[in-house]
């Protein structure tokens, strides 16, 4: 197994107190899995991907362990982290427009980043991987600012897998993206699995068409806690849990019409996770909710790879 | 009603203003009455600048737009012209003031439009007008922005426009912040104020969603239409090989992307007969289905006929 979270708790500081972003979260990932993330927006899905690299000032690790290949991440050590940063876990951040520094040529700035961390830059393995995502090796020698959008996502794709990580975590790379440089940046992720520069993947959006194309398994999470994980087929052709089925009834399709179907959405809005609710945090929106639902649902395998955490998903 | 005719849109671009960016280039088409016309481009096609040269929020360099016959640039009073159209816009927390009370945005609308109206009489057509975009007048009114949904905020923002009794709304991408449970509903609010007789042009670059609630699509591409015609047919048989491969890259549920290249198909600007080409640039394929040429050798070629002409 290449990743295995267990019980993973995150919280916010805030001044009205702690906002429970990530409570309780277990799962795996295994090698050569890509694994999509998919969830709306508060339901911590960021937060998840943000705590396997960095904790940030407001961010506080409650409880839980997080296993990469075996050896333990210390998520509250910020130095410790460094050896495995990376190395073991890199990030493909969501601006990568902001990512690179507009003061060098990349070239440049790929050499000083891994010359900070004791690797030899080699010029040859950098172009191989350039072209590899279809840039041409010019682009060594010019700055962020001659490059387009697209093009700047692709070079931090570049040097996110320099160093051949077991774990690539890509948060909302594609969303600020044209649907023609969407499917080619998706589809690199891919090659870069096949060609095994990384072992896994975990792919964070809330775009879940989208990660269907390139993922082995889905993940939702709501409201700070897992919902669903299984197969990319099972989950968008058979999924058990109330919240996937209504989320991906509301999604409009190429050929459906307004007046032939009408959707609907999931009327309500997510629990605070200021003082979340005890039981299932779905309860409040689900059409099934029962008296059992104000206990907490165990995340059950229900089929092979299935998971699902609801009391009515047998 | 509301009528593009031969809209271009040129920006002064370099340091002093020598270079020349054409935004949008000699743009035709209509919205009707109790008709949704998406506008769909990928980034830099011109559909955003579009929206805000209707909206007069920039004016146009050449060509003209006219509302009921109108050229709205004509249209001293902009109150009068705002009464009518109006526009709502992609991120809706940033149209409010985070200090103040969200339903803020109706006062502003009646100091403007309705000072003399009895404060009673305005709170009923405030919560029908909520109510109209299925809200909750008791769960909003009073609330700060902070306390709101997205898609809550976006609603009110569509309330304050029919507030107005207006006839054409321009919605510029204002699905794209939302998630996906309650995108749906801002979509279905926008077919039910269809069915009112509101003109709606929704701008989006999302090709399911224009699919979804519009009438007609219109396609463009660096300023230029390229394809435009009843929804069902733009998306049902795509003429144009962008409007092809923008329908290839669109990610589906229940379908993987294939490899497939698009294959190639005649040119059917150019296959099309002389007597099709009813507008300038664009052939009739199909009763009320346009598309341009799709950049093969057959324009260099009858440039080159033009040329030895002349």
């Amino acid at each position: 197994m290449a990743l295995n979270v267990t019980d993973l708790r995150v919280y916010y500081r805030t001044l009205r107190g702690e906002v429970k972003a990530l409570d309780g979260v277990t799962f795996s990932v295994a090698d050569g899995e890509i694994m999509g993330l998919a969830g709306e927006s508060g339901s911590g899905k960021s937060t998840l991907a943000k705590s396997l690299i960095r904790l940030d000032g407001r961010m506080r690790h409650v409880g839980g362990t997080v296993e990469l290949d075996g050896k333990t991440m210390p998520l509250s050590d910020d130095t410790g982290m460094d050896r495995f940063r990376f190395r073991e876990v890199s990030l493909i951040p969501q601006y990568s427009m902001s990512a690179l520094n507009p003061t060098r040529k990349i070239g440049k700035m790929v050499g000083e980043l891994l010359e900070s961390r004791g690797e030899r830059p080699e010029r040859a393995e950098l172009e191989r991987r350039l072209e590899l995502v279809g840039l041409s090796k010019d682009v060594l020698d010019r700055y962020p600012i001659e490059l387009s959008g697209g093009m700047k996502q692709r070079v931090v794709m570049v040097v996110s897998t320099l160093l051949n990580p077991s774990l690539l975590i890509a948060d909302e790379i594609t969303s600020a993206l044209d649907v023609s440089s969407q499917k080619a940046v998706a589809t690199t992720l891919l090659g870069f699995r096949d060609r095994g520069l990384v072992t896994s993947m975990m792919v964070v959006t809330h775009d879940i068409s989208l990660v269907y194309q390139i993922a082995d398994t889905i993940m939702v999470m709501y409201a700070g806690r897992l919902a669903e994980k299984a197969p990319a087929d099972v989950l968008v052709t058979a999924p058990r849990h109330p919240y996937t089925k209504q989320l991906i009834s509301a999604l409009p399709e190429v050929g459906v019409r307004y007046e032939d179907r009408r959707l609907t959405g999931i009327p309500g809005n997510p629990p605070s996770l200021l003082k979340p609710p005890g039981g299932c945090r779905f309860r409040d929106r689900c059409p099934l909710a029962f008296e059992q639902c104000a206990e907490q649902p165990p995340f059950a395998e229900v089929a092979p790879g299935h998971f699902v955490a609801c009391w009515k998903a047998e | 009603m509301l009528k593009l005719d031969s809209v271009s849109k040129v920006y002064r671009v370099g340091a002093f203003g020598g270079g020349e960016l054409r935004a949008v280039s000699d743009v035709s088409f209509e919205v009707g009455e109790g008709e949704v016309v998406s506008l769909i481009g990928e980034s830099g096609s011109g559909k955003s600048t579009l929206g805000r040269m209707i909206l007069r929020l920039a004016s146009v360099s050449s060509g003209t737009i006219t509302l009921d016959g109108r050229d709205i640039s004509s249209i001293r009073d902009r109150k009068e012209y705002y009464r009518q159209v109006q526009g709502v816009f992609q991120d809706p927390f940033s149209c409010y003031n985070p200090v103040f009370r969200a339903d803020r945005v109706f006062e502003m609308i009646k100091e403007q439009y309705f000072p003399r109206l009895g404060a009673a009489e305005w709170r009923t057509r405030v919560e029908t007008a909520l109510e109209s975009v299925r809200l909750d007048p008791g769960n909003v009114l009073g609330k700060y922005p902070h306390q709101l949904s997205g898609g809550q905020l976006q609603r009110m923002l569509i309330a304050r426009a029919v507030l107005l009794d207006i006839r054409l709304l321009v919605a510029d991408e204002i699905i794209s912040m939302l998630d996906a449970s309650t995108r749906i509903d801002v979509l279905n609010l926008l077919a039910d104020l269809r069915a009112r007789g509101l003109g709606i042009l929704f701008v989006t670059h999302d090709l399911s969603l224009g699919n979804y609630v519009s009438d007609r699509t219109v396609v463009l591409r660096n300023g230029k239409i390229v394809e435009m015609g009843r929804t069902d047919l733009v998306f049902g048989a795509p003429a144009h090989p962008y409007t092809r491969s923008l329908l290839a890259s669109v990610p589906r549920l229940h379908a993987k992307w294939t490899d497939e290249v698009v294959e190639d198909v005649p040119c059917a600007y150019h296959e099309a007969q002389e007597e099709s080409r009813t507008r300038p640039g664009l052939a009739e394929v199909e009763d009320g289905h346009f598309v341009a040429c799709s950049g093969c050798a057959g324009a260099a070629a009858e440039e080159k006929k033009i040329k030895e002409k002349a």
